[in-house]
């Protein structure tokens, strides 16, 4: 590769050094190599700080530890929100996008030095916003809505963060540019390529809408703005903090391409309709940021009818059928294996005890069943009067953020440990288990909060039996249950959280090194096939369709969507009449 | 591109679809564009526009 | 494989199989049935949110909540000192949220139809009315003008659902509904 670029007389390319990769033979440029160590690395640093928040949460929620003061939780559950919703899943997309264009394209990274530029104004900014809140002046929550005001460094570090956050997808769109002009690659973008541009894309709108609302803020706290709307923050910001949320699934999407391909050998079972699918993230899934707005004073109905369901559930369309289309790349790649008994042997002997896979299948089941459906119900625009800012919508986007995008990172870190930071993972039969474990522990988090919130407990909230309150209010017992059973939960996602953070260090610090020899075992284990290169030629050909185990789950998954969705139009007819 | 190398196939048109689908900045345009118009803008001007209490 | 380019140059123009246009046919129309639930429910549902919304200056909604609590005041609230008020049936009345209370405490009577004047004094604060599971969103300068008839009696509490500092937590307040023949 170096020498082809050499005569396009690239001084960039000139520069750039490479290493070749063992399993796939692609140039790994060493330059994107590090930058994407470094961006990992501080993801997992954020997610235990974030993490250990997120438990002092759960305990305080669980009646009858209610570990903190009042004053403190309030503190532990901004830090909590701001440590993984946005610096643990943001560093890692940074470093999932570096990897996507630059290592995929077999190419080299744009402008690294950028790159480290990038890196730095992330780092000062994560760090400085958590500074201001754990000097205990900053109490205002993740979504910071005016006229509650906090430290002006609680603004400023995250402008600095998603201006570097910024950087970052333009050294992606630089790689693709590079990549094309140098001709690393032929033809179109891989999809898992395709899928990390769409989460760049949606980026982009995001940090944008982030720097309009968050500047004028930053202002208004040094005294240099009077006055800030607050239903028009509102609005501005959930551009910023639904669509954030939005490159998650995009990019645990592209994980979920990325990982059934290099286990079980999955190759998108259609091209354009896959591709197609993305397209529609782009066009519409950012719309859903008005899933926060549907109860708010100003806005028509039309309005939030028409973005809350992203045009016509356009976006919702693309999920569905990313949900169809990766069990049915990895049911036909899993036939090719030769698995082709009954319905379900190509799911019964994946690779299991894989946490690569393990973790992959997990994220897409839970992220559809939990998080994909709870979410439709909850933007439902009338539907939403009996959950907002009730538990269920921490129940909601925990599905999302911890089962789907969260999961889906730490099964492809068992993946970049050996590729990228050529390691053995370590423990292997502890990061056997450590999907699940975190599977069950968040899955129950996020089904406990939702129950909770069914019976009409409120968010953010530290004290349910309002002991202190004048007019005493009782929630019902079951609500207790519930916020036991979720304490419970979060001590077993811990467990399973922790495990990861010590796998993962371990194994940067002091695991074995991958070779030649060893790269493809270090991968963990997968089903004997025909080579990885030479799987399947030609899928989208109707020979090659019969996918009855797929058929089977998603007709499973559209049948509990509709029952869940009509159930809860039932519930609302019963609510006092309003208009 | 690859049209300058695949000789045989170079012919081809490639569909508009998949031109597009190719085509990164032009999917930024749409991807900031749409919830830009749609989401930010609409709303602002709803926001704007509520009357003032008698 | 999805993480290599697609193997042929021009793969849009490639067969899509049966089953995966059968399924992206059914997610399309769910999509619409979805859709169209919510425009069916503004036109024959009863619970829609409703979109009267003035903006006013907080000390004026302050002063119209407190002339509206004088007039209809009936007593307090227990031993709370909140004002207990009791409006004429169907008229326009006033609730005020604010650091740290819902104030006043309402009582309606079952059946008839109210216009609920909402507003905050100072933050934002989240109305939740339990347990009808009720939540609407509340604004400074912003008055919110809900038309709501309460169908079941008993006394209802209203929560904070949405974060305003330290006293969040404690910040309640409460409805109650009277049949028509108590309420008299």
């Amino acid at each position: 590769m170096a020498t082809s670029a050499a005569q396009a007389g690239m001084i960039g390319a000139l520069a750039a050094r490479f290493r070749s990769c063992p399993v796939t033979g692609l140039q790994i440029d060493l330059a994107a190599e590090r930058l994407i160590k470094a961006n990992a690395i501080a993801a997992v640093v954020f997610l235990a700080i974030g993490g250990v928040f997120g438990l002092l949460v759960a305990l305080t929620r669980w009646p009858a530890v209610h570990l903190l003061s009042s004053d403190m939780f309030y503190l532990v559950l901004t830090a909590h929100g701001l440590d993984v919703l946005l610096l643990w899943i943001i560093f890692f997309e940074i470093a999932v996008l570096y990897f996507a264009s630059a290592i995929l394209l077999n190419s080299r990274l744009a402008a690294p030095r950028l790159g480290w530029v990038a890196f730095a104004l992330m780092l000062i900014g994560g760090l400085l916003t958590n500074v201001a809140v754990l000097q205990g002046d900053s109490s205002v929550m993740f979504t910071s809505y005016v006229p509650m005001q906090a430290s002006p460094n609680f603004y400023l570090g995250l402008i600095l963060f998603a201006v570097g956050a910024l950087i970052g997808c333009c050294i992606f769109l630089g790689t693709l540019v590079i990549a094309k002009d140098e001709q690393t690659y032929e033809g179109s973008i891989p999809l898992v390529t395709f899928g990390a541009l769409t989460a760049c894309i949606i980026a982009f709108f995001t940090l944008a809408s982030g720097a309009v609302i968050l500047i004028p803020t930053w202002l208004w706290s040094l005294g240099y703005i009077s006055h800030i709307d607050t239903v028009m923050y509102k609005l501005v910001w959930w551009g910023m903090g639904h669509s954030s949320q939005q490159i998650n699934v995009s990019a645990h999407v592209a994980i979920w391409y990325l990982i059934a391909a290099v286990t079980v050998g999955a190759k998108p079972l259609s091209e354009k309709v896959s591709r197609g699918a993305f397209l529609m993230y782009i066009l519409f899934l950012q719309l859903a940021s008005a899933h926060h707005m549907l109860v708010e004073p100003g806005l028509s109905s039309e309005w939030k009818v028409f973005n809350t369901s992203y045009a016509m559930y356009l976006a919702v369309l693309g999920s569905m059928i990313h949900g169809m289309t990766v069990p049915g790349a990895i049911e036909a790649a899993q036939r090719k294996n030769g698995y082709v008994n009954g319905a379900f042997e190509w799911l019964r002997k994946a690779p299991w005890n894989n946490p690569a896979f393990a973790g992959m299948f997990l994220s897409l089941v839970l992220f559809g069943f939990l998080g994909g459906i709870s979410g439709v119900v909850l933007g439902t625009e009338q539907i939403n009067i009996m959950m907002h800012n009730t538990l269920y919508v921490p129940g909601h986007f925990h599905a999302t953020v911890v089962t789907g995008t969260t999961l889906a990172f730490m099964a492809v870190t068992y993946l970049v440990l050996p590729l990228i930071f050529q390691r053995e993972v370590a423990f292997p039969k502890l990061a056997r288990i450590q999907p699940y474990l975190f599977a069950i522990g968040a899955g129950g988090i996020s089904l406990f909060m939702m129950g909770a919130g069914t019976l009409g407990v409120s968010r953010r909230h530290w004290d349910i039996t309002f002991s202190d309150a004048t007019l005493a209010f009782d929630y019902p017992a079951a609500a207790f249950l519930m916020l036991g059973l979720n304490g419970l939960f979060a001590i077993l996602a811990t467990v399973g959280g922790a495990l990861y953070v010590i796998i993962a260090v371990w194994t940067i610090l002091f695991g074995r090194r991958v070779t030649a020899e060893n790269a493809l075992a270090a991968l963990g284990p997968m089903p004997p096939r025909l080579q990885v290169h030479t799987a399947v030629a030609e899928y989208g050909s109707a020979g090659t369709w019969h996918l009855p185990g797929t058929y089977i789950l998603i007709s499973v998954f559209f049948v509990s969507f509709v029952l869940y969705y009509f159930v809860n139009w039932k519930y609302l007819s019963e609510l006092w009449p309003m208009g | 591109m690859a049209e300058p190398t695949a000789a045989p196939t170079a012919r081809e048109r490639v569909p508009f679809m998949q031109r597009l689908l190719d085509n990164p900045f032009l999917l930024l345009f749409l991807g900031v564009t749409s919830p830009a118009v749609l989401y930010l803008l609409w709303g602002v001007m709803e926001l704007s526009q509520i009357p003032i209490a008698r | 494989m999805a993480i290599q380019p697609p193997e042929t140059r021009i793969w849009w123009n490639e067969p899509v199989a049966r089953g995966e246009l059968v399924w992206i046919v059914i997610a399309f129309l769910w999509g619409v049935i979805m859709f169209f639930m919510m425009i069916w429910w503004h036109l024959e549902g009863r619970q829609n949110l409703s979109t009267e919304v003035y903006r006013i200056a907080p000390d004026v909604f302050v002063s119209r909540t407190e002339a509206f609590t004088e007039t209809y005041q009936v007593g307090e609230e227990g031993e709370s000192g909140v004002p207990l008020v009791r409006p004429p049936p169907g008229s326009d009345v006033y609730l005020l949220g604010r650091l740290w209370e819902w104030w006043p405490v309402l009582e309606l009577e079952r059946g008839q139809t109210y216009r609920l004047h909402l507003s905050s004094a100072d933050w934002q604060h989240g109305l939740s009315l339990q347990p009808v599971n009720i939540n609407v969103q509340v604004h400074p300068g912003i008055e919110h003008v809900l038309t709501i008839t309460p169908t079941t009696s008993g006394v209802f509490g209203i929560v904070c659902n949405e974060f305003c500092g330290a006293g969040h937590h404690q910040m309640t307040g409460r409805i109650r509904v009277v049949d028509a023949a108590a309420g008299g």
